[in-house]
């Protein structure tokens, strides 16, 4: 996109007139708080940088769910890499990945201990690592649909024999059923990622919508796609009409990208496995199918997890919050350790140290989110 | 976020970001038994330098040290760098006739020599655009992987009949940018190796005190503060005025002149320009009565074309930074740590 496409979505005189519609449209619901919830990253990032949580209405409360996969990555999924790399294995992954802490370690401190871990800013460039040497590179891939696909492409593509993946893909749609099932679900909305619904399409959300009776809106990550996506959403509301919307429709479509689902299905298969902090997910994870075994990290190493044992976790992760913040139960400021024992610096939890997590977002701005009863002086 | 503990056994790079860490780190450790300057300015009040009274004046007297990967880099190097960051930590005092520098030197083992030679030829002309010179020096070498190349260390010292400090600010004061800010910081960024960009990025380094005296010609009393943003940006500078004045700052985002191919450089790499270090530019605090004239003023200088009103002082949330974006708003966070580009 040109910055002159960019500006578009960006037009604050724009936004002024989706802010007032969207207080127009929380005021016809004549209740407060009507809480509604993203699951994206990328959109708690753009609410956070261009402070629009300062300009929703008093009568909106928007949450962010599980909507970072290196947070949801579980300890297991972290302590097979560790142990991998502890093994003597060279692993490559996201920067994002270097810090989440395992049961023992990460795989930051895994490499503070002499263990091989190559920082990559895509698959593409992992398997460049293995075709410079002979020895094994193992891929910890995470994401999730929209970036499985770039790993299925690579995997159908014949990578080299001694490249692997370590996957710990995850799939959305699965886990929004979890959260809207929550006992004590206050949760009247749903926000869906742009990204994403250009890889499913907004199709897939239609049985959702059917069988938990609440809308969701598909939206866009610009600050006038995330406005416009919460006026459509609190008007279903408002209006009880249950049902999909799509306010990205320059990206997304109902059946969405079906030569990228294609190459996804044929790759990984969705199965069942816990998201930190949230639950066991049917579905939820995407591995490697029976004919990929041979860049299946999983078969291919003996990964030997006891090793890890014998350290006991770090004492404050028994306190820290980041499940219920994922699941939208909690907020960072309801955790007595955020901006205290857990910074970005030292992250007890999972979701401060992804720039896509909650607490690491909520802390790259200050901490405080929401200002709405700051006044500018006239 | 302010008041975390920083209680950490070791000294990591957090503490050289230029953010509260290493305010902490001063008061915790280097400003303990060394802080006051009877009747002037001394490490406690952790400004750009010191002020020491002198007759009916001030003797200022700053040091920096140097060190930047990579040493060249595009629009300067380690030794315009290590002239520049001493002459504007004068000016931002108010101290704009840098009487003299010393410039002290630490080389590796093995270090070109044909290097240390344009390092050196780029430090002279430096000098005589901030019309100052090196006056004493001291040169060590050190065994091969006992420091990173070259280390510069500069201390500069002038004479001013008034001190600006960098707090003072009430509500209702305006605040000045000189010019777009994230350049230096951006484009040494974008050099470094594994992000292999190629940008047109430049950085900004250049002395400024002509600049500010031109500004404080015009502006005299009613400047109130200054700083530069170097390390930490215009966030840090920002958030040290706020704290030390006890006052609110807004910041309108929308102001804030930022170069295109940086805020594109930013977005890219998920760095915020307002976070990253400036070598060539400063903010001043100015009472609204002469803010207008201030800007012409420092409009009216080559390195001042691009200057803009930012922000100004209120009296909610003291101590905190607030950015309208022209969406919402917003508290600026700080930079901790090292910036390292956004992954995912």
């Amino acid at each position: 996109m040109n910055s002159a496409e960019q500006l578009k979505f960006r037009d604050p005189a724009r936004a002024a007139a989706l802010e007032a519609a969207l207080a127009e449209q929380a005021k016809r619901l004549g209740r407060a708080p009507v809480t509604v919830m993203h699951v994206c990253g990328s959109h708690e990032q753009a609410i956070a940088k261009f402070g629009l949580r300062a300009a929703f209405p008093i009568e909106l409360d928007v949450i962010m769910g599980p909507g970072c996969p290196v947070c949801v990555t579980d300890v297991p999924e972290v302590d097979e890499a560790v142990a991998l790399a502890k093994q003597g294995v060279r692993i490559a992954t996201y920067g994002d990945m270097l810090r989440v802490p395992g049961t023992a370690m990460s795989l930051a401190d895994a490499r503070t201990q002499g263990a091989r871990v190559d920082v990559v800013y895509g698959v593409a460039q992992a398997v460049t690592l293995a075709r410079q040497t002979d020895e094994p590179i193992v891929f910890f891939a995470s994401g999730f649909e929209t970036t499985a696909v770039a790993t299925a492409a690579v995997l159908l593509a014949e990578p080299p024999a001694n490249f692997s993946v370590l996957s710990a893909h995850k799939y959305i749609p699965p886990v929004m059923e979890i959260v809207a099932e929550m006992p004590g679900s206050k949760i009247e909305g749903f926000l869906a990622a742009g990204h994403a619904a250009t890889i499913t399409g907004w199709g897939v959300f239609e049985r959702f919508v059917e069988r938990h009776r609440v809308p969701v809106v598909v939206a866009g990550f610009e600050p006038l796609d995330i406005l416009a996506g919460l006026v459509r959403l609190v008007e279903l509301i408002a209006d009880n009409d249950i049902r999909v919307d799509n306010t990205y429709p320059r990206c997304v479509s109902r059946e969405g990208n079906l030569e990228a689902q294609a190459r996804l299905w044929r790759v990984f298969e969705p199965q069942g496995g816990r998201w930190r902090g949230i639950a066991h997910v049917p579905n939820g994870n995407l591995r490697l199918r029976d004919e990929f075994a041979k860049w299946d990290a999983r078969r291919r190493f003996d990964i030997d997890l006891a090793q890890l044992w014998d350290h006991a976790p770090p004492r404050l992760v028994a306190q820290c919050q980041c499940g219920d913040i994922m699941a939208g139960i909690a907020s960072p400021h309801d955790c007595t350790l955020f901006g205290r024992e857990c910074t970005p610096d030292a992250p007890v939890g999972a979701c401060m140290v992804s720039a896509e997590g909650t607490c690491k977002i909520w802390h790259q701005y200050g901490g405080h989110p929401d200002l709405r009863q700051i006044r500018r002086r006239a | 976020m302010r008041n975390p503990s920083y209680v950490d056994d070791r000294i990591t790079l957090k503490y050289g970001a230029g953010g509260s860490a290493m305010r902490a780190l001063i008061e915790q450790i280097f400003a303990q038994g060394f802080g006051e300057v009877p009747g002037g300015i001394g490490l406690a009040a952790m400004d750009d330098g010191a002020a020491i009274p002198f007759g009916d004046a001030w003797i200022v007297i700053t040091t920096d040290s140097h060190v930047v990967q990579p040493l060249f880099f595009p629009g300067g190097d380690i030794g315009r760098l290590a002239v520049c960051g001493t002459v504007n930590d004068l000016a931002m005092m108010g101290a704009t006739k840098p009487l003299a520098l010393t410039c002290a030197t630490i080389i590796e083992d093995g270090f070109a020599r044909d290097d240390l030679a344009l390092i050196w030829s780029s430090m002279r002309t430096a000098c005589e655009e901030a019309g100052t010179t090196i006056v004493t020096g001291d040169t060590k070498v050190m065994r091969h992987g006992e420091l990173d190349r070259i280390v510069i260390n500069t201390t500069g010292i002038a004479i001013t009949k008034r001190v600006v400090p960098d707090c003072g600010l009430v509500p209702g004061d305006k605040l000045i940018v000189t010019g777009t800010m994230g350049d230096h910081g951006l484009a040494i960024l974008a050099t470094r190796g594994e992000l292999a960009l190629e940008t047109a990025l430049v950085s900004d380094v250049a002395p400024l005190n002509a600049l500010v005296r031109r500004a404080l010609a015009v502006g005299g009393d009613q400047i109130i503060a200054m700083k530069d943003p170097t390390r930490g940006g215009l966030a840090s500078a920002l958030h040290e005025m706020a704290e030390k004045s006890r006052v609110g700052i807004i910041v309108d985002e929308r102001a804030v002149p930022v170069r295109d191919e940086v805020r594109a450089a930013g977005e890219l790499l998920g760095i915020d320009p307002l976070l990253v270090a400036n070598e060539g530019k400063a903010v001043i605090a100015v009472r609204p009565g002469a803010v207008d004239s201030v800007l012409d003023a420092i409009r009216s200088h080559p390195l001042g074309r691009r200057a803009a009103i930012v922000g100004e002082c209120v009296d909610e949330r003291p101590g905190s930074v607030i950015v309208d974006t022209g969406f919402g708003r917003r508290l600026l966070g700080e930079a901790e740590g090292e910036l390292l580009p956004r992954i995912c």
